[in-house]
């Protein structure tokens, strides 16, 4: 390694990093243990997209109350995303649409795209994350 | 700059590949591992709609995982390429980044 | 070239690790380098040094081991879906080592590839 690579935490390269998320929140750990890679990447300085299609939209609803399922209720974490400089999210039309919702019920202010404009920024990214 | 999409669960079972073809752009490649090589067979209601991707996307299916289920080359549908482990580094190297639809 | 590998569920439960390990073993026969191999979600239980298969069967987590051993990989468990598992240091296979999510981050950043193992 070169004195000019060497760095703390890798902020010296940038990548378009983008997390994929396409399951409902609290049926399964994955949409919680997800988030914590956005706010790490972005601690990184990395150029992180975060993307919602099919059931993933599902994170996104408004008005989650999980007293009575024993689980803490983690969405207000993608509001403060904002906070953490992560302000690329992507929800897929077509999933929005064949589940009956509108940005007016996502908690946060999200860029809808049809599934073509989406999976062409797919193509644009260089590390891709699932969960 | 194409993407290496790979899916491991079956299509007859679940939505990933229906998923997966509905983003993926033409020209890109999409791998069936694990569970999912059952999306390659001939003569599933998932054969046609893989005969119509493998008009603009090239298609694989790992053949360890095709062998463990009991399945031979000769019965994967026209069209989709069977590759072993080695071969699926080859096509992650080929492709700009390898995307899973988990 | 310089992957990195991510696998996101447990021993066994998932074909996963196995596809993972089957995946890093091809990596290497190929004459790539694996940058790292990173554990998330119930991915942590394969550094569990307690995983006891019946004899005919395969032990994933010594595969794991092995091929560290044999190979200098470097097999990274995340600090927090680890505590959430009980996965410990008392209990941690060798050659695995337990960090923080910024070592998948950062292997995300120096491999040229990386390639997620889940369900």
């Amino acid at each position: 390694m070169s004195d000019m690579e060497e760095n703390e935490g890798g902020a010296e390269k940038v990548k378009r990093l983008m997390i994929v998320n396409r399951k409902a929140p609290y049926g399964t750990i994955y949409a919680l243990e997800s988030l914590e890679v956005v706010l790490i990447g972005a601690a990184f300085d990395q150029d992180v997209s975060l993307v919602f299609v099919d059931d993933g939209v599902y994170q996104l609803k408004k008005g989650q109350q999980t007293k009575d399922i024993g689980q803490k209720n983690f969405s207000p974490t993608y509001r403060a995303l904002e906070g953490y400089d992560v302000e690329k999210l992507y929800v897929e039309q077509e999933s929005l649409e064949v589940r009956g919702l509108a940005t007016d019920d996502l908690l946060v202010p999200v860029e809808v795209l049809p599934s073509a404009k989406l999976g062409a920024l797919m193509e644009e990214q260089d590390v891709v994350l699932s969960f | 700059m194409a993407v290496l999409h790979t899916t491991n669960k079956s299509p007859l079972q679940t939505r990933d590949l229906e998923s997966c073809l509905r983003l993926a752009r033409p020209g890109c490649g999409i791998l069936l591992m694990e569970d999912a090589i059952y999306g390659a067979l001939k003569g599933t209601a998932a054969a046609t709609k893989l005969a119509e991707a493998a008009k603009d996307k090239q298609l694989y299916v790992l053949g360890p995982d095709l062998a463990a289920r009991g399945f031979t080359a000769e019965q994967v549908v026209p069209g989709v390429k069977v590759v072993d482990y080695g071969g699926f580094v080859d096509l992650a190297v080929e492709y700009h980044h390898v995307q899973a639809w988990v | 070239m310089k992957f990195g590998i991510l696998v996101n569920e447990g021993p066994y439960q998932h074909q996963a690790s196995d596809s993972a390990y089957q995946f890093a073993m091809a990596v290497l026969a190929k004459g790539h380098e694996i940058y790292r191999v990173f554990f998330y979600n119930d991915g942590v239980n394969n550094a569990n040094k307690l995983v006891e298969p019946p004899q005919d069967d395969r032990n994933i987590t010594q595969q794991w081991s092995k091929l560290a051993a044999d190979h200098g990989i470097d097999l990274v468990v995340c600090v927090a879906a680890a505590l959430r598992r009980g996965i410990k240091d008392e209990i941690l296979a060798p050659g695995f080592r337990i960090s923080g999510l910024g070592q998948l981050v950062e292997a995300g950043i120096e491999a040229d590839r990386l390639v997620v193992f889940g369900d």
